[in-house]
């Protein structure tokens, strides 16, 4: 492989510091106390506790799935400590009370937070360890009867609706991690959409794992109710160690009749070093109920970090005429793993579905799509279309695709494309030969290559993402 | 054209470099002064592409002995793409196909950074637009090649033209065509030497790779050469290419043979 490739894939991982801050860290291990303790410290009603117990009683008669096609060293779900949060000097009454050592952290990290959020116009929740810290906009938003904050806040303040809609996409039992998450969630984003409302901005929320050893368990929730639509962000960093980390998030999503929710992510946690040492484990479920006839559910990933990468963003497309979509870059490097896909369950009648895959694997890394189309015998007339395209960049790393589809109504329309290509010494010196150099070459390249993908994403991200991948985009507009 | 107070632009001396480790240029002086069009031919084999891939810098292939001048500046200190903006062309003999990145995005991108390099103002997209549309005119080609990506699904022909199309943006002091006649049917031959002898100026100069004399029924050369084992053994007028359709490569090998043998 060329130099210019080397050096623009082994770019330094810019988020890799530590916040030197106070924390309240659990100690590590994991039985019922520490989810008694958990439940506790967040004062949580008796439903929730139980709903955690009763996850965690299941979890203990699971097994770590073994399908993925990675491998990493068996977890100590022991050695882990299951709850880390910033010590506040005194409660939190608006953001200029927040820690200014976290604050700096954020301003590193480029989040869009205080007076910056209003100048991108987008409102943040901001997720540290495994509290929310800041929620910027809320008033705003509370205007229209958007209900966006923390999750372990809107348990209190909107117990019916969490309790309504908690665990109904991702039941308690659904797999390893997602129920290993339902028993030990610390925080995250709770959405709520009511009718007719068109959110006016987008709502971001950022994730940052700050302290060694501990697990991060976020739990999203978004719930857009009939005609309602929404645009949400996320984010995600940590710090450098030599240890993993395990991330096992569950995001569930909701939408009713003629709803709308688009979801995004850039995620770039700590990808280990260029031996495979450290680095997140990201093992995540997310899952969208398109509930409502013509709903809309649409996940956009560009996933660059993560020591392993083990995420299917999914819908179940259950009302009548309803659209699920899912466009994504995953993008390895060094001894990084990602086996990374979707799964569009088709229920509802005339139920549409569109996957956008685009891998790009470099160094020694190993990346996997898998997928699952499944149309059910109620789903009359469904219709899926689906395109994998892998890049290999130098000779050592590869890339798999593994479609499942199951097709059991006769009426559907299944279409599955796939492609692998190459960047080789001959398209850099074509690109050279007319004077354009290896980073620019490279970038126009894998830009090219996720064109696709990229047009989805809102355009502060795309922006970012663009960035992530060591790229500069040709200016497109004059 | 041979002008007799032109300059030199590009002298070769001694060249030798490897592929691999298997020696392939072994030792070529040749000399080519602006406004003059070389043709260099030869059998599969004799190290023609692989003399034009390594005046433009392709990197799989190492510089073992000898030198290059390129408007008397070392040609071997520059990178490829820095050759390029200095003015080397290469018409690709297998042009890269690029899916995803749009023709019209790449040539303007190209063209831009040349022009900086010669200190001129880039052209907006805008500009850049009606520029390029009256230099497809040139080469026959249709305005929908410009949204394509780069190269891909372009028939052999169109790749070709794409290459001519890119040396008239870029107007290359020295533009080394590689079998750019291979693959091209007769239109597509006219059209694209057309477009060569357009662009040919005093200022610049053409070397010509090809296997066939075809070509220079188009294109007439100034210089022929013919390559063989590495080397360049013999050198003449245009009417040596002609003879060579006549009697064969073996001719100049046995020629040569003779000569030595005597």
């Amino acid at each position: 492989m060329s130099a210019v490739l080397q050096n623009l894939v082994n770019q330094p991982y810019k988020h890799g510091f530590v916040t030197e801050i106070e924390s309240d860290v659990a100690p590590k291990g994991l039985s019922e106390n520490t989810i008694r303790m958990i439940s506790a410290k967040k004062n949580e009603p008796e439903w929730l506790l139980e709903f955690r117990l009763k996850a965690y009683q299941q979890w203990l008669t699971m097994e770590e799935p073994q399908w993925p096609n990675v491998k990493y060293p068996k977890i100590d779900f022991q050695a882990i400590s299951y709850y880390s949060a910033p010590k506040p000097r005194k409660k939190l009454g608006s953001m200029d009370e927040v820690d200014p050592e976290l604050l700096r952290t954020f301003e590193k990290l480029g989040v869009p937070m205080h007076e910056r959020a209003a100048l991108a116009g987008v409102a943040v929740d901001v997720i540290f360890d495994s509290v929310s810290v800041a929620t910027t906009y809320k008033q705003k938003l509370a205007e229209v009867g958007i209900i966006f904050g923390s999750i372990s806040e809107a348990v209190h303040t909107h117990p019916d609706l969490v309790k309504q809609y908690l665990g109904t996409v991702v039941p308690v039992g659904d797999n390893f991690y997602a129920t290993l998450n339902s028993a030990v969630f610390t925080d995250g984003s709770f959405c709520f959409i009511p009718k007719g409302v068109k959110c006016p901005m987008d709502l971001s929320t950022y994730f940052r794992i700050n302290t060694e050893a501990s697990g991060q368990f976020e739990r999203t929730l978004i719930i857009a109710e009939e005609g309602a639509s929404v645009s949400y962000l996320e984010g995600c960093t940590a710090p450098r160690f030599d240890t993993n980390q395990l991330h096992a998030a569950v995001v569930e999503l909701v939408a009713l009749d003629n709803a709308d929710i688009k979801y995004s992510t850039v995620q770039n946690w700590y990808a280990g070093d260029e031996n495979g040492v450290g680095g997140i484990f990201n093992f995540v479920t997310k899952r969208g109920l398109a509930k409502g006839v013509n709903s809309r559910i649409s996940w956009t990933q560009v996933e660059t970090g993560s020591a392993i990468t083990w995420k299917y963003p999914s819908c179940v497309l259950q009302g009548d005429n309803s659209v699920g979509e899912f466009y994504s870059v995953a993008v390895t490097n060094h001894h990084q793993q990602a086996d990374t896909g979707t799964k569009m369950i088709h229920i509802g009648k005339n139920t549409r579905s569109t996957i956008v895959s685009k891998g790009i694997s470099a160094g020694h890394s190993n990346n996997s799509y898998r997928g699952l189309v499944r149309i059910a015998p109620t789903a009359a007339g469904a219709r899926n279309y689906s395109q994998c395209d892998s890049m290999l960049v130098g000779d050592q790393c590869s890339a798999s695709t593994f479609p499942y589809i199951q097709v059991r109504n006769n009426s559907a329309i299944v279409e599955h494309e796939a492609s692998t290509s190459k960047i080789g010494e001959d398209q850099l010196f074509y690109f050279a030969q007319r004077g354009i150099g290896g980073e620019e070459a490279v970038s126009m390249i894998i830009n090219g290559f996720c064109k696709d993908v990229f047009q989805q994403l809102p355009m502060e991200f795309a922006v970012e993402a663009t960035k992530l991948l060591g790229l500069k985009l040709e200016g497109s507009v004059g | 054209m041979i002008y007799p107070d032109s300059k030199s632009l590009l002298e070769v001396r001694g060249l030798r470099a490897t592929v691999n480790g298997i020696e392939i240029l072994k030792g070529i002086d040749l000399t080519v002064r602006s406004g003059e069009v070389h043709a260099i031919m030869g059998t599969n084999g004799s190290g023609k592409s692989t003399f034009a891939k390594v005046l433009a810098g392709h990197t799989a292939y190492e510089v073992t002995g000898g030198t290059v001048l390129f408007e008397g500046k070392n040609l071997f200190e520059l990178a490829p793409e820095e050759r390029a903006r200095a003015g080397v062309f290469l018409a690709f003999q297998y042009p890269i196909e690029i899916p995803g990145v749009a023709n019209n995005q790449f040539l303007r991108l190209t063209y831009n950074t040349v022009q900086t390099q010669r200190g001129k103002d880039e052209l907006d997209p805008l500009e850049f637009d009606d520029f390029v549309r009256e230099k497809m005119k040139m080469l026959e080609m249709s305005p929908d090649f410009l949204d394509r990506s780069v190269n891909a699904g372009f028939s052999g022909g169109e790749k070709k033209r794409n290459e001519i199309l890119q040396m008239a943006l870029l107007e290359p002091r020295l533009a080394i065509l590689d079998e750019t006649d291979s693959g091209l049917d007769i239109d597509a031959l006219r059209i694209v030497a057309n477009g060569v002898n357009q662009l040919a100026t005093r200022d610049n100069a053409t070397i010509l790779v090809t296997h066939y004399q075809r070509l220079l029924n188009y294109i007439v050369p100034d210089y022929v050469h013919v390559m063989e084992s590495g080397r360049i053994i013999k050198t003449g007028g245009k009417q040596l290419a002609l003879e060579l359709e006549s009697h064969g490569y073996d001719w100049v090998s046995s020629e040569q043979r003779a000569a030595a043998g005597a």
